[in-house]
């Protein structure tokens, strides 16, 4: 077999953005169905939320390659 | 790029794409400097310039086409990210915002326009210039807004914490708003459409794999990865629209948490 260990190291680093980003949009999906009016404020915090959430699972890409 | 013969085809082991493939040589051969991702920039350049050209030449009240399309974008930026973010204050960054997320969208959006097909983003150099005019400009506004001792005190020393704290605080508070904010703006963009442009061409050519290649019974299991990949496509052209869309709320964050007046 032929490979690279980053790789498998990569895929259980993304696990921890996957549950946050998951959490993330629960949260946001719970706010617009218990307040669909206020769902044009909760988009903005659940996107910036997101793109923080994901900004590890994107550096651990970036070191799954460079490494 | 990938053509081979096919008498050698029959032995070829399936290679699978990597960060080689974002490795472009000379347009017009050995010896020159224009690449690929320049072209694309060029032309997106000039898409964005003959959108606003074009939106802003003949203005009436009511608007047409052109100028509809113009403002809605315009009208995008200053309401959805700016209003939500800066308030009053940041209608002077508004043109700069808007024509960043222009700009972010045609180049993201060049990764599934036929021909191209590559975000011009995936280069590290393009998100790094764009992420170091953001960070000039929220450091610039800060300093010209509370001094540069009162900048950085605000940010370093927010009040009402025990003393303590700040030893800790301090300097992570440095760290991240200095050094790290331009590091994620750019690292996020890039590798988002590194990453999925590199799926894009997974499925692609492990599809032409199987069905040029390896050919038999297992060509007609090559419709899977096809499939997939139209439908990572339209994924792919939603994560481009967002991801210009983050980095453009994130610099607006930015300045706006460098304006923001001291709690």
């Amino acid at each position: 077999m032929e490979g690279n260990l980053n790789m498998v190291g990569y895929g259980l680093a993304a696990i921890g953005p996957g549950v946050g980003i998951g959490l993330i949009f629960a949260a946001y999906i719970n706010g617009v169905a218990r307040q669909p009016e206020a769902r044009g404020v909760l988009q903005g915090i659940a996107i910036l939320g997101f793109a923080l959430a994901e900004a590890l699972a994107i550096i651990g890409i970036g070191l799954a390659f460079v490494l | 790029m990938h053509l081979v013969s096919v008498a050698q085809a029959a032995e070829e082991e399936f290679q699978a794409p990597g960060p080689g493939d974002f490795e472009f040589p000379p347009l017009f051969g050995e010896g020159t400097f224009f690449t690929k991702p320049m072209l694309i920039i060029v032309l997106g350049t000039l898409a964005v310039g003959a959108l606003f050209y074009l939106a802003s030449r003949r203005a009436t009240l009511v608007p047409a086409k052109a100028q509809f399309a113009g403002e809605s974008v315009y009208g995008f930026v200053r309401n959805g990210i700016v209003g939500d973010t800066i308030g009053r204050d940041g209608r002077k960054f508004v043109p700069y915002l808007t024509t960043l997320f222009c700009f972010l969208v045609v180049l993201n959006v060049a990764g599934i326009i036929p021909v191209l097909q590559l975000p011009a983003t995936s280069k590290i150099g393009i998100p790094l210039v764009l992420a170091l005019i953001s960070w000039a400009i929220f450091n610039y506004v800060g300093i010209r807004r509370h001094g540069f001792v009162g900048y950085f005190k605000a940010m370093m020393f927010p009040p009402g914490l025990p003393k303590p704290i700040y030893v800790l605080l301090a300097p992570l508070e440095f760290l991240s708003t200095v050094i790290i904010r331009p590091i994620t703006l750019t690292l996020r963009l890039t590798l988002n459409m590194f990453a999925g442009h590199l799926v894009l061409l997974l499925t692609v050519l492990g599809g032409e794999y199987l069905l040029v290649e390896k050919g038999g019974a297992l060509a007609f299991l090559s419709v899977v990865p096809f499939a997939f990949s139209i439908v990572l496509t339209f994924f792919e052209a939603f994560v481009q629209v967002l991801q210009a869309y983050v980095f453009v709320l994130l610099s607006a964050l930015y300045i706006a948490g460098a304006l923001a007046d001291e709690h």
